[in-house]
């Protein structure tokens, strides 16, 4: 999966919630249609973003593993 | 004109079916989940504890409001929170829980945000007469006045017992669909998840909040019982690792595997700090007066991490430092009968008083 994003953001290091409060936050910020790239090694980011896309109405495009991070895309709607 | 109400989501099956009975009168519904800094599934997270069938603990707000189709908004109160429970006006409960502050100070965040999107009122799960401490008639209305929002906050589940509130008064609501639940018994509660379509809910009422956990409490109560006080440290530290009072100067936790051993190593310049010299937990020690450590618990802590560690030849080297001092102690590993006597556990010691 190749995904050009328009912002990355880490929150590696960082346990549930808080790779989510702060997804939320550079959402808020993101314009409609830019893609966020969201790194975290909380491995339970992989039922955790896509609940929140579906409760928030962003778009989940998917995620990657590289080294141990984890790497997921989202479109803001 | 559409009406819209933010709503307390705890993710619990009470403010599931509080947001349902309100969504069904047709208003719009911001499910708000405050995260205060004191999560129990970011500690099983940071721990790395999974469920038996291989998942993972899930934020039951996040899950629920996923499944049940509600817009959800976490909000993270971390950074006052901690003020909340340090010095709680209207004191704690049961557990160490103090509710009613912590109610107040969720609803005024709740206020914000009902201004911030337009909505006109706020939807709480509580039901009358349920919790001991927060949820009596009179603490619902302390609560509301001391929230600034007197007669905007709709309860669904209890609201034929309770005062008409603004939106029943004019008719936004209509208050004959709302229930009229009391008490400690979830029958009713049940029965409207059957006909709300609920049919999957956290079972006993399965909160985030370390405050309801009889665990936690049971470290809060012992530090205060013994130090006479709580810091803010301890608050986050009670969350973390095997915890040992060794006499009423000195406490010592013990981290359970690497990830506690990472986040221990964030307390290492304040702490007495030991680190086995191989694979092992590392440790820091409290000392409530002063500085000074004294020889024989140093031992005591060498050989307490020693038995949770990887010895060889029946021994291991264990590096204690504090401020620029540093020493290399040997661990001679503990039986657990020896090691139980400082435990602080809840089916372990009974708290020790200091003298």
């Amino acid at each position: 999966m190749e995904i050009k994003s328009d912002i990355v953001h880490d929150a590696t290091g960082t346990y549930c919630p808080i790779p989510i409060t702060e997804l939320a936050k550079v959402a808020k910020k993101a314009e409609k249609g830019q893609i966020i790239e969201l790194l975290a090694d909380d491995e339970g980011a992989i039922q955790d973003v896509p609940a929140w896309c579906q409760t928030t109405g962003n778009e989940f495009l998917g995620y990657k593993e590289e080294d141990g991070i984890l790497h997921f895309y989202i479109r803001k709607v | 004109m559409k009406r819209k109400a933010v709503a307390l989501y705890s993710g619990g099956l009470d403010s599931t079916l509080a947001i349902k009975l309100v969504q069904n009168q047709g208003i719009d519904v911001l499910a708000l989940h405050f995260y205060t800094g004191f999560c129990i599934t970011e500690t099983k997270r940071r721990r790395g504890e999974k469920k038996e069938d291989g998942s993972h603990y899930m934020n039951p707000a996040l899950k629920y409001a996923a499944k049940y189709g509600f817009p959800l908004e976490i909000v993270d109160i971390s950074d006052g929170y901690m003020d909340v429970i340090l010095n709680p006006k209207y004191g704690y409960g049961a557990n160490i829980n103090p509710c009613i502050d912590c109610r107040i100070y969720m609803f005024k965040k709740a206020k914000e945000i009902m201004q911030e999107v337009g909505a006109d009122f706020v939807i709480s799960g509580e039901v009358l007469g349920q919790r001991p401490k927060s949820q009596k008639s009179i603490p619902l209305k302390i609560i509301e006045r001391e929230a600034g929002l007197e007669g905007l906050i709709l309860r669904p589940l209890s609201a034929r017992k309770l005062t008409p509130t603004i939106p029943e008064i004019n008719g936004w609501i209509d208050r004959e669909k709302l229930e009229d639940i009391v008490g400690r018994s979830r029958k009713r509660q049940i029965e409207l998840a059957k006909e709300l379509g609920i049919d999957e809910y956290e079972s006993p009422a399965g909160g985030c909040c370390y405050f309801t956990d009889e665990n936690y409490a049971y470290k809060y109560k012992e530090t205060m019982a013994v130090e006479g006080k709580i810091t803010q440290d301890d608050l986050v530290l009670f969350t973390v690792g095997r915890h040992f009072r060794l006499d009423s100067e000195t406490k010592l936790i013990v981290s359970r595997n690497e990830r506690e051993n990472n986040f221990l190593l964030g307390f290492k310049k304040s702490y007495h700090f030991f680190e086995p010299l191989g694979k092992g937990p590392v440790a820091i020690a409290k000392t409530i007066n002063g500085e000074i450590l004294d020889e024989d618990d140093k031992q005591i802590i060498s050989n307490i991490i020693a038995r949770y560690s990887k010895t060889i030849d029946g021994k291991i080297d264990v590096k204690y430092s504090f401020m620029d001092r540093e020493e290399i102690l040997t661990g001679f590993p503990f039986d657990d009968e020896a090691i139980n006597q400082w435990r602080v556990s809840l089916n372990g010691n009974k708290i020790r008083h200091s003298p």
